[in-house]
């Protein structure tokens, strides 16, 4: 049980890492929720049917505990300045430009409502089928689809209307 | 061409690459008629590259050495080998032989106060007094945990969240009201699959109200204290420092996230 579990999650864990660091933001609040992931995971291992995607089934648990800390940090929200150093944690060298340009993604980008955010998140960076992305959300295909499109079309908007000027208000805040 | 309409899931599925070949070209067709359309999809599709290049660099970073998943699994499972809860029950007895007339623990012979160290001694006597019974460790049962949980803020004077340990592999048995020199406290018992039997009081702190983490011993006996917002905790057990010590930090962890 141990070596198919190390077998069919280690490779996922990088991606793992991708999305938290996309909800949290913040590069030690990201593991920290990987880790909680982990174990979680390791606890359930047994629970998990043997034809269920592993990948989707721990995106799940993923998507679930980023959302319990987000709701939580939102009730009392301790806000951290979304700062240059933040987008420079995804960043690679970049140009000025592009620098500038990945700044307003990821302005706009926390401008979206977390069900938009997560949706788009999932399908594009993640590349999950619409069933798998369903499946992690609790949600019907549908409702998927509808807010894929909505996610896709304000997110558009936001980048235009805000041609690299004010920081947005951070969706971030650091949970302790 | 195809009678059926071109849908907004239709250009979804373009953008994300889901559509088979022969939708795909349908919709690219209409798309040529319809370039306003068409402009909005590209955009899309740039968005995409985009939001993926933005999180790329992630994917690079090596994984940090908490996410070993190897390791994860291994530490969880090391402690379990060699128990030695009976032995070390045993010892904690002895040391605490002196009875109600004199305590001498050994190795705790420091003078009473009301802070962290009184509160890890009071621990290590509510280990020994009720982790080795085998008839009755527990008042009431984790099937009442509801009336437990009722009860110990009643008696202790303030609500005491019952960490969950069970991620950890120890299963909460129940608790208690205990009393220590400083007032009632609340002690939950938890063990594993193995016997093994974690305590962990909890009670309101006069002095000392904020502590760090801070390990005691006595013996096989170990345990972690601190103290949160003038409510102190102390988890105690059988059990390596460095196997209570990420449970005393998951336990701190469940109750802040509660506070």
């Amino acid at each position: 049980m141990t070596h198919e579990m190390v077998r069919l999650v280690e490779p996922l864990i990088p991606a793992l890492r991708r999305y938290a660091r996309a909800l949290m933001r913040e590069r030690a609040a990201a593991d920290d929720l990987v880790q909680d992931c982990l174990e979680r995971a390791i606890s359930r291992w047994h629970q998990r049917r043997q034809d269920d995607d592993a990948r989707a089934w721990i995106f799940t648990i993923l998507h679930n505990l980023a959302m319990t800390r987000l709701r939580r940090a939102a009730q009392r929200p301790v806000h951290v300045a979304l700062d240059d150093a933040a987008a420079a944690n995804l960043s690679q060298a970049a140009s000025q430009e592009e620098g500038l340009r990945h700044r307003d993604l990821l302005n706009a980008l926390a401008q979206l409502p977390d069900e938009q955010r997560t949706v788009l998140l999932l399908v594009t960076v993640e590349q999950l089928s619409y069933a798998d992305a369903a499946r992690v959300l609790d949600l019907p295909i549908g409702t998927v689809m509808s807010r894929l499109s909505r996610a896709r079309e304000r997110l558009a908007r936001l980048m235009s209307a805000e041609p690299r000027k004010t920081l947005s208000p951070p969706y971030l805040r650091s949970v302790k | 061409m195809s009678s059926r309409p071109i849908t907004e899931d239709d250009l979804n599925g373009l953008i994300d690459g889901t559509l088979d070949p022969g939708r795909h070209a349908e919709v690219s067709a209409w798309l040529d008629a319809h370039p306003e359309v068409a402009g909005r999809i590209a955009l899309y599709g740039e968005q995409r590259d985009m939001l993926r290049a933005a999180f790329a660099p992630v994917i690079e970073e090596p994984v940090p050495t908490e996410l070993d998943l190897s390791r994860m699994i291994a530490e969880r499972r090391r402690p379990r080998v060699a128990p030695r809860w009976a032995m070390a029950a045993a010892a904690v007895l002895l040391l605490c032989a002196g009875g109600v007339g004199g305590w001498s623990l050994h190795g705790m012979a420091v003078p009473p106060s009301e802070g962290v160290l009184a509160l890890a001694r009071e621990a290590a006597a509510s280990y020994a007094a009720y982790a080795p019974d085998q008839v009755r460790p527990v008042e009431i049962r984790a099937s009442d945990r509801d009336v437990l949980a009722a009860w110990t803020t009643k008696r202790v004077g303030r609500a005491v969240a019952i960490p969950d340990l069970a991620a950890a592999g120890y299963r909460l048995m129940g608790g208690r009201v205990v009393p220590t020199e400083h007032g009632p406290a609340a002690l939950f018992m938890y063990d594993d699959d193995r016997g093994t039997r974690l305590v962990m009081l909890a009670r309101p702190m006069r002095s000392d109200r904020d502590m760090p983490m801070a390990p005691h011993a006595e013996g096989d006996l170990n345990g972690l204290a601190w103290a949160d917002h003038g409510l102190g905790y102390s988890l105690v057990g059988a059990v390596a420092p460095d196997r209570l010590h990420p449970l005393a930090d998951e336990v701190r962890r469940q109750i802040r996230s509660e506070a």
